[in-house]
């Protein structure tokens, strides 16, 4: 066991580690030789390099694919070559093209394109080596966390620049539908996925296999996020493990000797997609992908996003990883070309795994000035925050508290060290001038532009217009959440116990944990070990005296565990309103949709009330972590039907979750169901 | 018992002068056609006909006249650097005997970074003061002594009867090292003594330990530390007679302690031969091939000892288990035969087997086909067995065992061949674009009438030929069994400079051959690497055997262990690692080594707990005083 967890602290053992400018570093010639510079990546050991019509001829005639067409056709009625059919255009939509001329085309924009946009894009160099040794010994697979679109593009730049062979990507399928520029990222190396295809039995198959032979292959890395999809509130989601059992397949079945998992973090100071994704949040929906919307969003292009940080993970072995966690004889007995539903163990394994990787990214991931003082931003009221303002020597004064804190915590801060704290305070500012602006030593939170009418606006209209910038601030907020959130809730515990006694304490963070699994990555089956971290930090920072028995607040720990209550407050007001109005409902059944709406509205009411006072309660991302909650927790069961997914609740389950949260009652660790959702 | 020790000494010294005889016969064409007999080791045939009956059989009742006490083989036979520095292989037995083989000193320094300078010598001598005292039974040992079979309690018989071939076992040896010994070695004569020594061990409850032709590789010979009573070595080396032979039925009534190498050439002299032929044959016995299940280098022809055997005798605790017939095959429940095959010497001592003879091949051929890549050698094999056209012998050799066997190319005389073997690199490697670190090599041998064996060839590298195969001539394959008969050899050669190695086989279904294989060979690189193996190991495996559903795959695994401080523990790692491994990758834990006590804890997981439930069952009722208390299999 020790060893696999040494994993995480490889990682934090990165300080001193040298990030490099790659945009700097080639400014030195242009961006055409750039573009047509010899990319030479070593070869890789274990298999000569396949093109991509024979990897898809590969996946066309595989043994599995051949039983599975045959069964298909059985299910539906319809005859073996129609299905075949199917799955060649399956197979001509989903696959990549990966072309090095398109490649020096992207890499020539896209040099163009991070000029302008960033001021630097920082790369940890002994991260970038120890890749390229990796990719020639053993499959490699890519692992970034996903922010912005502009995730996939500056990867494979950074592996174009340094000799690394290009990895083929896996992407969402609506990016294939936009004119062009589907093409040319097809042609770069990605290939796409449908969404929702868990009860397509034809085209998981197709796509299991298609991944699972350009692993097998191994001539070029594959990298897919194991988020599964953009993190809208730049929070890391819980992992999606469909194509982890994908990527691993290949080594539990021995057809590889070894898979290695290269775990990415990229951070931005500031996010392009940030105000698109606010509105998101807010019920207003996404824009489809396409072309013309792209070459629209090109004003984005004009503005200024600050650094933007690479870090590449050491290379993990799956091998190692999984010693004595896998029976690999598992599939000794069926022909490995057979389907084989993973058992009970593999499946935990592979989540235990994807869990790791998360957190992996988390650590390595660079927490900005920006998200700090987002931080200290959303602990001001908000009313306060718009209207009066808070100085900005205040401002600075706590920031710099926190950035103590953080890096007690662990933290890798990406603070320019050259600049002094206050010219580092207002450049940041000054990059995020559409969240906040600072006026006469204050600093004030941006409002929404009055909309143009004749009628005064309505309190909801005047609402909406705070809450875009303030969901902004939450997101920048969210970056940092993972270095705090494991001390916030001891610190939570602390408060809602009122006890001293470490196994009430560690009862009660088991609680929360899983009462807030969907907001924060916890790797299962790890809890004591997190509390026990917990423990040691806030012991470290000198607000807690712990002992074999207890834990207590020591004299000057205050500070330090109000802040982190307050931190987590947005969290358990917003829940304990969708536990009150799903108690208080008549209705015991109800979509989706109808929830959503339902919380939004009863939100925004009582935000203009006065009543509530944090608007994250607005976030369709907080609505649906409740859902999905006390889903798990059991208090509310989905009910298939034949067109949408409908809700029962149980309401004296939720009440009683919400007294628990309360305090009113000590918290049981419920025993939830293992969510087995791949 | 005076007169026994008489009559034995009266042996040795006839012994001795029929081996000098041979010597000064060595037949003077060894450069006649090739034979596969070639391979082993020449007999000695001794020219003064007596009416001994050991007469014409390889193993004295004294094994340390002939053979070595820590080490492979025969005294007379070793590979060393000469002091020009080049490989030799000494001694006259073999077709590599007395030759100089010139690639060998590059490629050993090459592969394992080892050096002529830094030795490791084995103790030249056996010390009789470092072994215990034996444990006797007296009352069993005064029964004995009444019944004349001859027995012995001198430390370097008891020292010999006591391991097998092991690299923890030889290297402990070497170092003069020696655990719990065997405490008396006897030498029963025929199925009547065997009858007797096992009543008396009943009787006075001790325990026996089988012991025929020692060449196990599963810790199978080893004593159980544990073990209180006094322990005897039952060696039946000396009950080695062709009781009969059937001419109507092809079949010949053979005493168990028979080796290989005589069972065949007893047969050959009239004009039959058994076909099995294991690469231990020239020291392994009928009785060990039978108690592990063992398999032949020709099994494609003749087929593995279970489908060899058509009666066996077997003395239990329980009495004597046989079939009443020798019907060729039988539906009479579960075949008992089969609770014998493989019982690894835990249920009793097989003394007499009555096994299937062939009339002697008209026609043998060697031969071999280079293949671009192992790849393509797995798939070239997987059709010959789908067109079930397997010859005798067909073994895959990869890239590093191909270049292991090019190291041991004797010196050639002639600048024609040198050229010739110049021109035929030339146009694999340069004309045909064959990379050097990848093809790998086919050997084959043919057996049969010549008409048949030609066109059976045909159709072998027209296959191949298929796969991108080029033949490569007899040689090359002649040499690559050769490499068999000489690797304990090697082994013991490695030793002398820090190198050990050892080699385990499996069996596995075809589609995970070149899975396992490439998975094998990775983890054991890793492990050796994790482990602090300065040096990066020899990590090589052949496909040596194949089966309509699956094939045998081979594994010789050596390192340099300079800097190691316990090398025998790293390699134990390595090779249970390696083991486990297999047994992720679908491979059975032995295809003919056995089980013996190296790899008993992976029994219940392998055949599960009914299983091992079933063979518990078995032992209990057939033993249940553990009288035959090898402690081998569970």
């Amino acid at each position: 066991m020790e060893n696999k967890y040494r994993v995480l602290d490889k990682v934090a053992q990165q300080d001193d580690e040298e990030f490099m400018d790659i945009v700097e570093d080639k400014r030195c010639c242009s961006d055409f030789s750039f573009a047509f510079r010899t990319f030479s990546p070593p070869p890789y050991k274990g298999a000569p390099a396949c093109s991509t019509a024979e990897l898809n001829r590969a996946v066309l005639e595989s043994q599995y694919l051949r039983y599975e067409i045959k069964e298909v056709a059985v299910e539906t009625g319809s005859s073996v070559e129609e299905v075949r059919d199917e799955v060649c255009r399956i197979l001509r939509e989903m696959s990549q093209n990966l072309q090095l001329r398109f490649i020096r085309l992207m890499a020539f924009t896209a040099r163009k394109v991070f000029k302008r946009i960033f001021s630097a894009i920082y790369v940890n160099m002994e991260g970038v080596n120890a890749l390229q040794q990796a990719a020639q010994e053993s499959p490699v697979i890519l692992m970034p966390n996903h922010r912005s679109y502009v995730d996939f593009l500056v990867i494979s730049y950074i592996l174009f620049s340094y000799d690394i062979p290009l990895p083929v990507i896996a992407a969402g399928i609506p990016l294939a539908g936009m004119k062009i520029v589907g093409e040319i990222l097809r042609r770069s190396g990605a290939f796409f996925i449908r969404r929702a295809i868990r009860s397509d039995k034809l085209y998981w198959a197709v796509l299991s296999e298609y991944v699972r032979t350009i692993v097998r292959s191994g001539f070029a890395p594959l990298e897919f996020f194991v988020e599964g999809l953009r993190s809208r509130t730049l929070k890391s989601l819980p992992p999606k493990l469909g194509m982890m059992h994908m990527i691993l397949e290949p080594f539990l079945k021995g057809e590889v000797f070894d898979v290695t998992l290269v775990p990415i973090s990229i951070s931005y100071d500031r996010v392009l997609e940030e105000s698109l994704l606010a509105h998101e949040l807010l019920g207003v929906p996404k824009p489809r992908e396409s072309t013309t919307g792209l070459l629209k969003a090109s004003k984005v292009l004009r503005e200024n996003y600050g650094c933007m940080n690479v870090n590449f993970g050491r290379p993990l072995s799956v091998r190692q990883l999984c010693e004595g966690k896998l029976n690999r004889s598992q599939y000794n007995l069926i022909p490995r070309d057979l389907p084989q539903k993973p058992n009970a163990e593999t499946e935990a394994c592979e989540s235990w795994l994807a869990h790791m990787i998360v957190r992996i990214q988390e650590e390595g991931t660079l927490t900005s000035p920006w998200s700090l003082m987002a931080c200290v931003l959303l602990q001001v009221p908000t009313a306060a925050l718009t209207e009066e303002g808070l100085l900005f020597h205040q401002l600075t004064e706590q920031t710099l508290w926190l950035r103590k804190l953080a890096l007690d915590f662990g933290a890798h801060l990406s603070w320019p060290e050259k600049l002094s704290d206050s010219e580092v305070m207002s450049s940041t500012l000054a990059l995020h001038r559409s969240v906040v602006y600072r006026k006469a030593g204050r600093v004030y939170l941006v409002r929404g532009d009055e909309p143009e009418r004749k009628h005064p606006i309505s309190p909801e209209e005047d609402m909406m217009r705070t809450a875009v910038a303030f969901l902004m601030l939450v997101s920048y907020r969210n970056q940092c959440l993972h270095v705090f959130v494991r001390p916030a809730l001891l610190a939570l515990a602390m408060s809602i116990t009122k006890s001293t006694q470490r196994d009430e304490l560690l009862t009660c963070f088991c609680f929360l944990q899983e009462l807030f699994s969907n907001e924060f990555i916890f790797i299962p089956g790890r809890s004591s070990q997190d509390f026990d971290e917990a423990c040691s930090l806030l012991k470290k920072c000198k607000a807690v005296h712990v002992s074999l028995w207890d834990v207590t607040v020591s004299d000057t720990g205050l500070a330090v565990l109000s802040f982190l209550q307050e931190l987590l407050k947005p969290f358990i007001d917003s829940y304990q309103l969708m536990f009150r109005f799903l108690c208080e409902e008549r209705d015991c059944v109800f979509t989706e949709k109808e929830f959503l709406l339902a919380v939004r509205t009863l939100a925004a009411k009582l935000i203009i009330s006065g009543e509530l006072h944090t608007y994250e309660a607005l976030s369709s991302d907080v609505q649906k972590n409740v859902l999905s909650a006390l889903r798990r927790l059991g208090a509310v069961t989905r009910i298939k039907t034949s067109e949408n997914n409908e809700y029962k609740v149980n309401k004296s389950a939720v009440r009683r979750t919400g007294d628990m949260l309360a305090g009113r009652i000590p918290p049981q660790v419920v025993q939830a169901v293992p969510d087995a959702r791949l | 018992m005076a007169s026994n020790r008489n009559s034995s000494r009266h042996q040795t010294a006839r012994h001795r002068l029929s081996v000098i005889a041979g010597h000064l016969q060595r037949p003077a064409d060894s450069n006649a056609a090739v034979l596969a007999v070639e391979c082993k080791a020449q007999e000695i045939r001794p020219t003064v006909k007596t009416g001994d009956r050991s007469e014409g059989r390889t193993v004295p009742r004294r094994r340390q006249e002939i053979m070595k006490w820590n080490g492979w083989g025969y005294s007379d036979s070793r590979f060393l650097f000469n002091k020009k520095g080049q490989a030799e292989f000494t001694g006259r037995r073999y077709r590599l005997s007395g030759m100089i083989i010139p690639n060998l000193k590059d490629w050993f320094e090459g592969t394992f970074g080892a050096n002529l300078q830094h030795k490791t010598p084995a103790t030249p001598i056996l010390n009789s003061s470092a072994v215990q005292r034996p444990t006797l039974n007296e009352v069993f040992v005064e029964e004995l002594k009444s019944t004349g079979i001859p027995f012995s309690y001198e430390a370097e018989d008891r020292v010999f009867r006591s391991h097998g071939h092991c690299l923890h076992e030889i290297f402990a040896l070497r170092e003069g090292k020696f655990g719990r010994l065997p405490d008396m070695v006897i030498w029963p004569n025929c199925h009547n003594d065997v009858v007797k020594i096992v009543e008396l061990a009943c009787k006075h409850n001790v325990c026996l330990i089988p012991y025929g032709g020692g060449t196990s590789v599963s810790s199978a010979l080893e004593c159980p530390p544990e073990e209180t009573r006094s322990i005897v070595s039952l060696d039946t080396s000396q009950m080695n007679r062709i009781l009969w032979i059937d001419e109507k039925n092809l079949t010949a009534h053979v005493e168990s302690g028979i080796v290989g190498q005589d069972l065949e050439r007893l047969l050959n002299e009239s004009g039959y031969c058994t076909g099995h032929e294991p690469d231990s044959m020239e020291f392994s016995s009928l009785g060990g091939w039978v108690a592990t299940r063992a398999s032949g280098m020709k099994k494609n022809i003749y087929g593995n000892i279970e489908d060899l055997v058509v009666h066996i005798k077997m003395v239990t605790p329980r009495g004597v288990i046989e079939k009443s017939c020798q019907g060729p095959r039988m539906s009479m429940g579960p075949d008992i035969h089969h609770f014998i095959l493989g019982s690894e010497g835990t249920l009793g001592v097989v003394t007499e087997v009555t096994m299937k003879i062939r009339p002697m091949p008209e026609y043998q051929k060697y031969g071999s086909v280079v293949f671009p890549s192992f790849e393509q050698g797995v798939a070239c094999l997987r059709e010959v067995a789908r067109q079930r056209c397997a010859p005798a012998s067909i073994r895959l050799m990869d890239n590093e065992q191909f270049k292991f066997g090019h190291a041991l190319k004797p010196q050639v005389s002639s600048i024609f061949t040198s050229f010739l073997d110049g021109l035929k690199t030339f146009y694999i490697t340069k004309f045909k674009g064959f990379d050097p670190n990848r093809l790998c090599v086919a050997t084959l041998l043919f057996e049969g009438d010549r008409e048949r064996v030609l066109q059976h060839e045909k159709q072998v590298y027209d296959i191949a030929a298929k796969f991108g195969g080029l033949a490569a001539g007899e040689d090359n394959g002649q040499r690559g069994y050769m490499l068999t008969f000489v690797i304990a050899y090697l082994r013991d050669f490695g030793m002398d400079y820090y190198v050990i190695g050892e080699s385990f086989e499996t069996s596995v279904p075809w589609d995970r051959v070149l899975d396992i294989c490439r998975n094998v060979k990775a983890r054991i690189i890793r492990e050796c690497k994790d482990k602090g193996v300065q040096f990066p190991p020899l990590s090589t495996c052949r496909v040596t055997q194949m089966y309509d559903a699956g094939a045998c795959v081979y594994f010789y695994f050596a390192f340099n262990y300079r800097g190691l401080s316990d090398p025998v523990h790293v390699y134990e790692q390595v090779e249970r690692a390696a083991r486990e491994e297999i047994l992720a990758n679908g491979g059975s834990l032995s295809h003919h080594h056995g089980v013996g006590k190296l790899r008993k804890e992976w029994m219940r997981e392998t055949v599960s707990n009914v299983g091992v439930g079933m063979l518990k069952s078995v032992k209990d009722y057939v033993d249940p005083n553990n009288i035959f208390g090898n402690r081998n299999l569970l």
